[in-house]
């Protein structure tokens, strides 16, 4: 599993993302790349797990801008029923939201994906929240009834591209902790 | 062999959506208690808790791997309301839930009167800290458990326990409010929502962070700055009895109530069991999946360990504590007070 | 006449004050106050009891001989063994009626005749009408019920044997604990408080770290910064069926704040009128009414006091 690097560069979008995040620190990679992936991520979600949008109630024509501090770009999610969005901006635009949520990539991919408590990411200063913290709180609810791994099941929408992601996953795991550990 | 001190205690843990009731089950639970999605329990956050559909299908779930769901409806119904708690007893008896936890005289008296053989916990925040008290909701609602406010030392859990005639559940872990459940009125007064009657504390609507460029966390509740956070410096919820505030009798801002810390009773299990507690209670039903299953598998363990009379591993479960910090509240001696 | 118009009562003093100013602040309310009911006790601490015990008796004497309904306040939270000891003396004394702020009461009082107090949470015509079962027959509404529900309380216990009081005046109890503040803001426990509290007659303000006055302090007890005024929802309350209004005990001159409530109620005087004549007597802090209108309770909502 920590043999991140064995996993072949590739031309996907989605291998492309996930490969090479980490270098995204340095590197300018145009967003076109990332956006159908993070659509389809969206459309994914809503149709695989409807509940979502009752739990979130009026908060799902909110827009929530996931900030991962380490990556160069942030994420706007409107997880509005009819349209779902997810798309990814550069800092500099300074996209309108209603709600913010700011973290290490990988403590918000934690949090999401059910295996990291929220609570204590924000007692321990790592997560920030601003804006409408109401919107947040249920987010982090709605998110939190997810049925086994969200990322898991996110993963696995990519049908053929499937096994590549999840490698490419705990691949950027590995490599994060090295840092981590450095 | 069992220590012949005391029984197996139930081990009752929250869940505040159905994902986190299965993995309380899956991670060793007896009980798990759960609210609907209304003001009729004391966790009413955006996002938390079951319909009636969800309850159906978890107490299904919970039963068959035999653990019981027990159902808060543990808030205060203003007159012109009651209906939404009638409703909520009327369903819980419906869907044959194993335990309603309640704490109004209005709402137990209608369990009690409609549904005789429904039964009925009292709940923390009807504030029962005496025999006396106790006693009262024991003859007037036939109530067969009490959830004892976070307030007494085991020893005198020990003596209430020769003096009641119910069951005892106590608090062993989460967040401890510094104020007699049931019976605070902050949050209504900062926000104009009522933790009795609208089962909020804190409600996030009315909670904003704003962090400066030094890195200072300011958390404020209505108009109110609750706490001020250095950069670095572990933060808490803007909860108004656990906020730095100034006095003319103190130099600077001090923690006027308490700090932001988390109760943490693992080290007096042994004690609490042999006090006579019957059901030991992880606080948390606002808490995510990661934070149930660490603290409940953590817990089942320290239990079966203390039955196997093994000395208990207790886990760290420190990262998961409001501020970092724990302490053992009132539960280790008097000076707490 | 008096009976359709409503009584001013005077709940308990909630603060330690010294014995003798304790009883000098009755004496005075014997002679000058017009109030119908007065209530006495200590409710918040346990260890101030017997600070004031010793004057009990002459101060209900005086209360009584001057037509004053005496009325004993048990202790808000009732723990300790002294604390379940001072509130079953209470409870079990017949010379006078008493008023249960605890749960602990209510297993004395069963079937006899008591007042239930604002500390106790009685928020719908349910509660209530099982209380009056167990011999409540005055119920103190608590201090957060909005204005709706208190006339829907009003109209489901309509046909019970039973009145209804609501606070009109006076900081408003907002939490009640097992520690003590006023110990803790001194560097003391509870057990080693040596009375700290004594020397705030109308409590310790809190401000938060930005210097807003926020809280006020009194041993175990929180209450409001504000002090309560609904001089001008009295009539409202009157047509719902309050037939009470209660003034929380401060070091003003809590004669002059019965003589404007009584004089409302009876109709000698006008809100317009009286509204100023409280601005006269009132303390640094603000006036709010906020709970009453639906809003957070340290707000002051509709026409400011002139």
């Amino acid at each position: 599993m920590l043999h991140s690097s064995r996993v072949e560069p590739s031309v996907s979008p989605l291998r492309a993302l996930l490969n090479n995040i980490p270098n995204l620190l340095l590197a300018v990679t145009p967003l076109a790349i990332i956006q159908p992936i993070l659509g389809h991520i969206a459309s994914h979600v809503a149709l695989d797990h409807p509940e979502l949008f009752a739990r979130l109630g009026s908060h799902a024509r909110k827009r929530f801008m996931v900030d991962p501090i380490d990556l160069p770009f942030v994420l706007i999610l409107s997880p509005d029923n009819n349209r779902p969005t997810l798309r990814a901006y550069r800092r500099y635009e300074k996209p309108a939201h209603d709600a913010g949520i700011a973290g290490k990539f990988f403590n918000l991919l934690d949090m999401i994906d059910g295996s990291q408590d929220g609570d204590a990411l924000f007692f321990s200063r790592d997560l920030r929240v601003t804006g409408d913290t109401e919107a947040v709180v249920a987010l982090r609810n709605a998110l939190d009834d997810f049925e086994g791994s969200a990322l898991e099941s996110v993963i696995g929408s990519f049908g053929p591209l499937a096994k590549p992601a999840a490698l490419a996953v705990s691949g950027m795991r590995a490599l994060q902790s090295r840092q981590n550990h450095a | 062999m069992p220590d012949p001190d005391f029984l197996r205690p139930e081990l009752v843990c929250p869940a505040g959506t159905p994902a986190a009731l299965r993995t309380a089950v899956d991670a060793g639970a007896d009980a798990v208690y759960c609210g609907f999605q209304n003001a009729t329990n004391a966790r009413n956050f955006p996002g938390l808790n079951f319909t009636p559909a969800e309850l159906e299908q978890a107490i299904g779930y919970a039963h068959a791997r035999e653990a019981k769901v027990l159902l808060a409806v543990n808030t205060f119904p203003p007159a012109g309301r009651f209906d939404l708690w009638r409703d909520a007893i009327d369903v819980a008896a419906r869907l044959g839930v194993d335990a309603v936890i309640v704490g109004d005289i209005g709402v137990a008296d209608y369990a009690a009167r409609t549904y005789p053989d429904l039964r009925l916990h009292l709940s923390v925040q009807a504030g029962a800290s005496s025999p006396e008290a106790i006693r009262f909701y024991c003859q007037a609602f036939a109530v067969k458990r009490v959830v004892l406010p976070r307030i007494l030392t085991v020893t005198e859990i020990a003596e209430l326990h020769r003096e009641i005639p119910c069951e005892i559940e106590a608090f062993i872990f989460g967040n401890i409010g510094m104020m007699a459940e049931g019976r605070c009125s902050l949050t209504n007064y900062a926000t104009g929502l009522s933790t009795n009657m609208d089962g909020v504390c804190s409600p996030a609507a009315d909670v904003r962070y704003e962090e400066d460029e030094d890195s200072t966390l300011t958390t404020k509740l209505g108009p109110f700055m609750i706490d001020r956070f250095a950069c670095g410096e572990n933060a808490g919820y803007p909860t108004i009895c656990k906020g730095r505030y100034l006095c003319s009798s103190k130099p600077g801002g001090y923690y006027a109530f308490e700090e932001p810390v988390s109760l943490n009773l693992s080290a007096l299990l042994p004690d609490l069991m042999r006090a006579g507690v019957t059901a030991l209670k992880i606080e948390g039903r606002q808490r995510s999946r990661a934070y149930v299953k660490a603290v409940v598998s953590a817990f089942r363990k320290a239990v079966d360990d203390i039955m196997a009379s093994h000395e208990p591993a207790l886990a760290n479960l420190l990262a998961l504590t409001e501020g970092h910090k724990e302490t053992q509240g009132a539960y280790r001696s008097k000076t707490w007070r | 006449m008096q009976e359709r118009a409503g009584f001013v009562t005077l709940g308990p003093v909630p603060f330690n004050w010294e014995p003798d100013k304790w009883r000098d602040f009755y004496f005075r309310i014997a002679d000058e106050a017009p109030v119908a009911t007065v209530y006495i006790g200590e409710t918040i601490c346990s260890k101030r009891a017997p600070l004031i015990e010793p004057y009990y008796e002459a101060v209900a004497e005086r209360l009584s001989s001057a037509g004053k309904t005496v009325v004993f306040s048990t202790l808000s939270e009732v723990v300790s063994k002294l604390d379940r000891k001072l509130s079953e003396q209470i409870c079990t004394a017949d010379e006078f009626l008493v008023e249960a702020n605890d749960s602990s009461a209510l297993l004395h009082l069963h079937g006899r005749p008591h007042h239930i107090g604002p500390l106790m949470n009685v928020y719908n015509e349910r509660a209530a009408a099982f209380l009056v079962r167990n011999g409540a027959q005055n119920i103190c509404l608590p201090i957060e019920m909005p204005a709706g529900a208190i006339a829907a309380l009003c109209q489901g216990v309509r046909g019970l044997d039973t009145t209804i009081e609501v606070q009109v005046f006076g900081r408003q109890s907002l939490a009640l604990s097992a520690r003590c503040y006023h110990a803790r803001a001194h560097g003391r426990t509870k057990d080693s408080c040596r009375f700290v509290c004594e020397n705030d007659p109308d409590g310790l303000e809190l401000r938060t770290l930005d210097g807003r006055p926020f809280l006020t302090i009194n041993g175990v007890q929180t209450l409001s910064y504000e002090y309560l005024n609904l001089i001008r929802e009295l009539p409202e309350l009157r047509a719902m069926g309050v037939s009470r209004f209660r003034l929380s005990p401060h070091s003003l001159d809590m004669v002059e704040v019965a003589l404007i409530f009584a004089d409302v109620l009876n109709g000698r005087i006008g809100i317009d009128e009286a509204a100023p004549r409280l601005e006269t007597v009132k303390p640094a802090a603000p006036f709010s009414n906020g709970f009453y209108h639906g809003m957070p309770g340290y707000t002051w909502n509709g026409a400011s006091v002139i």
